[in-house]
């Protein structure tokens, strides 16, 4: 009888990655809810990493006809001491029951893994972003240098040796080049050799000779050089600053869209650089590098002085990240209070010190739940920062009371990608 | 002295074709069996989730409740909370049995006797296999299925499908025929046909339908109830089938997904009926090909050995009180009878005689297993050859479980000789998929008034159904049925204990 083995092990995989999507769809409510509750939990650099979720059954179980209750008769194995007519008290649970009507269907919450790309997408999804930015945060960059075959021209440090060795002795073989060991032979027959015979030798020699001499054993053309092709290759980290205010004034809603803010900021530093740190900078009217759990939860009161903030993101600057190798993104979020005699402190400071060595500055003016952003008054900051941008400085700046308003603040950043790096609109 | 099939751990696929025409050998000139043309599929641990979610078929049609499944699994295997099973075998012809490329060279000797020749005999050759499924078939089906399902997506749109799906997935395990119809299944005629037989049935049935509101004008034509009742082929308990054929607003594409479904579980009615008797018998086989091959010498003692550990592992029975136990392994209980089987038959005592005198001593241990893997479900299997022996070993015991008594749980019957019978009627009982499934069919259609279609669920025991979930699948019902739904559930006595009415959502009849 034929029998067929078959190694299906070489097939495509995930044959079932259609039917999750349909799942993960169909949940989309759901799991975006988990991964919104999920990553307000989470610390910003862990956006990234997917992870377990758990969410609900409702909606996504499999109902069927289902009986319950009743008289129950079961036949068990394993009597070690009742006989007949014995009557055993009920203890609740605990006595062999019925196999479950199907796994999945006795769990309320329902709980499975998202990968990595799973959770970023659904978080992006969440802050509604459009979906050429999506993309664009989606693409990975390869760069460095890469292998590009052989060129006839390059620096001697990149000469390939076996590819030139190669080259030659083909040529070599194609001309034939009379080889060492002939010339010796003759040399050795005429050494015993008599005349005439002798100078008919010596000319073959010559002969030999001359040609070994025409041909050279390595010639320019045979050379060939390794080639490489350079990508031009961005300097690979990045550093964050997150400046914060948080005075009083700073509600747990304008903290949140700030996160969210800087979460996204992350997000895309994090697919542009294979290496981002994040520096926290909170201020009231004194400003201290903090921690992320004390920047976003840590008490703090007093009056509001925005400068203390830039000076010290300035002092950071200059002893742990030159500009030369750190790419510096800042980006500050705050109700706009400002003391208005600090006002000429933070343009001299911006626009001397800060933005010169930065490659983004943003300022997010966080207003409360509900409110709309068109309707928020210009804040002190506001209008400062706005007569800073009008004499050119590059600030992206936009006021934001919702989350799905975050977005546009980097729509800028995303314009500017190509251009010239620096500049800003 | 034979050689040695294989050294060791390891196996490549010269191996396994060894291992297989070894294991042939055996089968057929020894145990007598019967089996389809073998395929054996090696597989890796994530093709293997990849099966599960499609209840173990290698092509089945898109729906999300399989990637729920899928996320399920993959959740609990990762965290180590399941193994994986070692193999899955598929009742079609050749009989695909993939093996996990995890498996040690004894493990898939084991697999292969079990699934390629214990699993593949009983497909052949079990009465309910022969009736119920095409395993000719089968897979060209599901090939169509899945291209079916695709077409109506891109025609109907995926959220359509979705609904269609989601209701007849819901009365899936009301979508089959009990009883053994006149011709027998054939899947490859099944979908050829499935245009033209749409067609024709659309017509015969508008007819049907177009007489129903010509109110004043009834009179002449007025459908008798037992007429009617005739006519819609009621009662019925097959709901998906009667849904199909009647079902006022259906689109013919959405009938053909209800043919779909229920088709798919009709292929699998057999196997819920034979948990015991087909895991029984291909333990029994697998049990028999390793000793024989450990006796010829082409097994070492060794992995000898490592195969008993794992045969141990599959049939361990927990006791009722053991954290472990949840309800009978049918592996357990179908490779004990087996043996007991063998052992009666060969080597009987008085007892035996007297409760099994046709089997008794017969001598052909094979020949009364065939007879019996051939024409017994796990029913009728328990109730005809659970032995009083067996009982003992067991120590099975009978309890009866009655809400209305306070004082507690009645042990009704235990393993002595007044208790032998009970004990197997009840296990037996335990098994019937009459008891399984509620009993609810289709008692009538409401013609003359809203088109109400009324159900009937007999409750047999005082066990009801459950209230949330039966809105649901009531819901789905309706919105499939496009009016009204009602179901009664009724006790012996024909007293009403509780009645569910549910409208059609308005969307989803739309599709």
């Amino acid at each position: 009888m034929a029998i067929h083995i078959i190694d299906r092990r070489l097939n495509p995989g995930s044959k079932s990655l259609e039917n999750r999507q349909r799942f993960l769809r169909r949940a989309k409510a759901l799991v975006q809810g988990a991964v919104k509750k999920s990553s307000q939990d989470r610390d910003i650099k862990d956006v990234l990493e997917g992870g377990e979720i758990s969410i609900p059954l409702d909606g996504m179980d499999e109902p069927r006809f289902r009986r319950e209750g009743g008289t129950r008769d079961m036949v068990l194995p394993g009597n070690k001491k009742f006989v007949e007519g014995d009557v055993l008290p009920r203890s609740g649970e605990g006595r062999g029951r019925k196999s479950a009507p199907g796994e999945g269907d006795s769990e309320d919450a329902f709980r499975f893994v998202l990968s990595r790309d799973e959770f970023v997408d659904l978080f992006l999804d969440d802050l509604e972003l459009p979906d050429l930015a999506k993309r664009r945060l989606a693409q990975t960059e390869t760069e460095g240098i890469e292998r590009a075959g052989y060129a006839t021209s390059g620096s001697p440090a990149n000469i390939s040796i076996s590819r030139t060795v190669r080259l030659a002795l083909a040529r070599r073989v194609a001309l034939r080049r009379p080889r060492p060991e002939t010339i010796a032979e003759l040399e050795a027959e005429i050494a015993e050799s008599e005349e005439p015979r002798r100078s008919e030798l010596i000319a073959e020699l010559e002969a030999l000779k001359a040609k070994a001499n025409r041909i050279p054993f390595i010639d320019p053309i045979d050379i060939r050089y390794r080639r490489f092709e350079t990508k031009p290759k961005p300097v690979a980290q990045a550093v964050m600053f997150c400046l914060m205010d948080v005075s009083g004034s700073m509600s747990e809603h304008m903290k949140d869209l700030a996160k969210r803010f800087y979460m996204l900021l992350y997000v895309f530093l994090k697919k542009r650089y294979r290496h981002v740190e994040i520096v926290f900078i909170r201020h009231t009217d004194r400003a201290e590098e903090v921690d992320e759990d004390t920047f976003f939860h840590g008490p703090a009161s007093g009056g509001t002085l925005v400068s203390s903030a830039l000076e010290a993101m300035h002092e950071i600057v200059r002893e742990r990240f030159r500009p030369a190798d750190w790419n510096i993104y800042a980006a500050q979020a705050s109700d706009g209070d400002n003391s208005t005699s600090d006002g000429e402190v933070v343009a001299r400071l911006l626009t001397d010190k800060i933005l010169p060595v930065c490659q983004f500055f943003a300022y997010l003016e966080v207003g409360d739940a509900g409110g709309h952003s068109f309707e928020m008054p210009d804040s002190s900051l506001w209008s400062l920062y706005e007569r800073l941008r009008g004499d050119g400085a590059p600030l992206s700046m936009r006021k934001v009371s919702d989350r799905s308003e975050i977005f546009p603040v980097f729509h800028d950043l995303f314009q500017r990608r190509g251009k010239s790096e620096k500049a800003a609109p | 002295m034979s050689e040695l099939l294989y050294h060791g751990a390891d196996w490549d696929f010269v191996t396994l074709q060894r291992i297989h025409d070894t294991c042939e050998e055996v089968a057929k000139s020894e145990l007598g069996l019967d089996v389809y043309p073998n395929q054996i599929e090696v597989i890796t641990a994530e093709q293997m989730l990849d099966a599960y979610a499609s209840v173990g078929m290698p092509l089945f049609y898109k729906h999300w409740s399989f990637g729920k499944h899928f996320a399920f699994h993959e959740a609990s295997y990762r965290k180590g909370l399941m193994g994986l099973a070692y193999e899955i075998v598929i009742n079609s012809s050749p009989c695909i049995s993939y093996l996990m490329e995890e498996n040690t060279a004894t493990m898939q000797t084991l697999v292969i006797a079990h699934a390629a020749f214990g699993h593949n005999h009983f497909f052949k050759n079990n009465y309910l296999f022969k009736q119920w499924t095409d395993a000719d078939g089968i897979l060209d089906y599901l090939e169509f299925a899945k291209s079916y399902v695709a077409q109506c997506e891109e025609r109907h749109g995926r959220l359509a499908v979705e609904h269609t799906l989601d209701a007849a997935h819901a009365l899936m395990s009301h979508g089959i025929d009990r009883y053994p119809g006149k011709k027998k299944l054939d899947l490859r005629e099944e979908e050829r046909r499935a245009g033209q037989r749409r067609a024709h049935e659309e017509a015969v049935f508008n007819d049907l339908w177009r007489t129903v509101p010509s109110g004043p004008a009834k009179s002449k034509t007025v459908l008798t109830a037992e007429r009617r009742r005739r006519l819609l082929g009621l009662p019925q308990e097959n709901l998906l089938y009667f849904l199909e054929k009647t079902a006022p607003r259906l689109q013919p594409w959405q009938r053909e997904l209800l043919r779909i479904v229920r088709h798919v579980a009709q292929y699998f009615y057999p196997q819920s009926q034979t948990k015991v008797m087909n895991e029984g018998t291909a333990t029994y086989v697998h049990y028999r090909i390793m000793s024989r091959l450990h006796e010829s010498g082409r097994i070492s003692d060794g992995n000898f050995l490592e195969f008993l550990q794992s045969h141990t592992n599959v049939v361990f029975q927990p006791e009722f009180d053991d954290p472990r136990f949840s309800g009978f392994n049918p592996y357990a209980l179908g490779f004990a009878m087996m043996q007991d089987i063998e052992r009666m038959v060969v080597n009987p005592d008085d007892e035996d005689r007297e409760w099994f005198p046709e089997i008794a001593g017969s001598g052909d241990a094979m020949g009364v297993l065939r007879d019996v893997w051939a024409n017994y479900r796990d029913e009728s299997f328990i109730g005809q050859f659970l032995s009083p022996r067996l009982i003992r070993q067991l120590r099975l015991f009978h309890l009866h479980d009655d809400p209305a008594e306070r004082a507690g749980i009645l042990v009704d019957a235990i393993h002595n000789e007044r208790g032998y019978r009970r004990i197997r009627r009840e296990l037996s009982r335990q098994y019937d998929v009459g008891y399984i499934d509620a009993n609810i069919e289709v008692v009538d259609v409401d013609l003359a008034g809203d088109c109400r279609l009324m159900l009937r669920h007999t409750v047999v025991k005082g066990s009801q159904l459950n209230e949330t979930d039966t809105k649901r699948v009531l819901q789905h019902l309706a919105d499939l049925w496009s009016y009204d739904v009602s179901l009664q559930e009724i006790d012996v006595h024909d007293k009403v204990l509780k009645e569910y009415m549910l409208h059609p959502r308005p969307l989803a009849a739309a599709a």
